[in-house]
């Protein structure tokens, strides 16, 4: 099989590849939100912790 | 035994032990996912109806199962949460509704593009993609309800019995194909005979990384939802100022 006959895919191309992007970028994208959310809720966290410090 | 469960269910040794945790299933799930690509794409033999575009199985599948595999134990975790009042549990359901929520999507968005060249059209609505569809609402609601209550509490509470009653839609998507006339075809992946080992390992492999996958980004939500909840300052002063 060569490279264009795997990326023709049988004719099934333009339904197969989107499908693949799609859930791989969804993968991606969890991970990056994820990980912001964690941040924010540190950020979030540190803001709360220093205004009860300022405020005692 | 009970010892051990209390000290890991305590938000410092929680975010500390989810922090080690982490790469343990990411690294694994990666290596999984793209196994079961190579597999998918280019070692699995084509379908003998359906040619090369049956390979759209290894994403749909995948993914439509961990839609309900991640519901029942967001349904499980807050179950839990409601008679135990157990925060960490609440938290874990409350981590997985937006996970769970994509991975619907994908089953779907692949499904419909699967479905254009199979069956001739993108959608249906038969009881297989219409109870789907009830699950992302299902967790949309879930999402949308825990915005909307401030107090971390009441939202615990409230959510946890939409996501219990939400429940009673699994069984109803696990047999549609079954009770009522579909276009979806039945089980092939848990139906012995159905797939030939050569044609199932990929799905296998994408399942099981997908699982390690969730655990992953479960882990990393978790602990933000643990930051969020505590108000004990003084491990969070410390674990901040790392």
């Amino acid at each position: 099989m060569n490279l264009s006959d795997f990326f023709y895919m049988g004719g099934y191309a333009a339904f197969l590849w989107p499908a693949y992007v799609l859930v791989l970028s969804v993968l991606v994208y969890n991970i990056w939100a994820a990980r912001r959310a964690h941040q924010e809720a540190r950020r979030a966290a540190a803001r709360r912790l220093q205004m009860e410090e300022t405020r005692s | 035994m009970w010892k051990w469960f209390h000290m890991l269910a305590s938000p410092p040794h929680f975010y500390r032990i989810a922090g080690i945790t982490i790469p343990w299933f990411a690294w694994p799930a990666l290596v999984l996912i793209l196994f079961g690509l190579w597999g998918g794409l280019v070692k699995a033999p084509m379908d003998y109806q359906q040619g090369e575009g049956f390979r759209i199985f290894y994403v749909h599948v995948p993914s439509a199962i961990m839609s309900m595999f991640i519901y029942s134990t967001m349904a499980i975790a807050a179950g839990i949460g409601l008679i135990w009042r157990m925060k960490l549990a609440h938290a874990v359901a409350a981590a997985s509704a937006p996970i769970g929520a994509w991975f619907t999507f994908c089953a779907l968005a692949t499904g419909s593009l699967w479905g254009k060249p199979m069956w001739g059209t993108w959608w249906v609505w038969d009881a297989r993609l219409t109870s789907e569809l009830i699950l992302l609402f299902l967790y949309l609601g879930y999402i949308a309800l825990r915005s909307s209550i401030d107090d971390p509490q009441r939202a615990d509470r409230a959510s946890a019995v939409l996501a219990l009653v939400g429940v009673i839609n699994l069984p109803i998507i696990h047999y549609s194909v079954v009770w009522w006339n579909s276009l979806h075809q039945g089980s092939t992946m848990f139906n012995p005979g159905a797939m030939s080992i050569e044609m199932k390992w990929p799905a296998l492999a994408m399942l099981f990384g997908f699982m390690l996958y969730y655990g992953a980004v479960l882990f990393v939500r978790l602990r933000a939802e643990v930051i969020r909840r505590e108000r004990n300052a003084a491990w969070l002063r410390e674990e901040l100022a790392r």
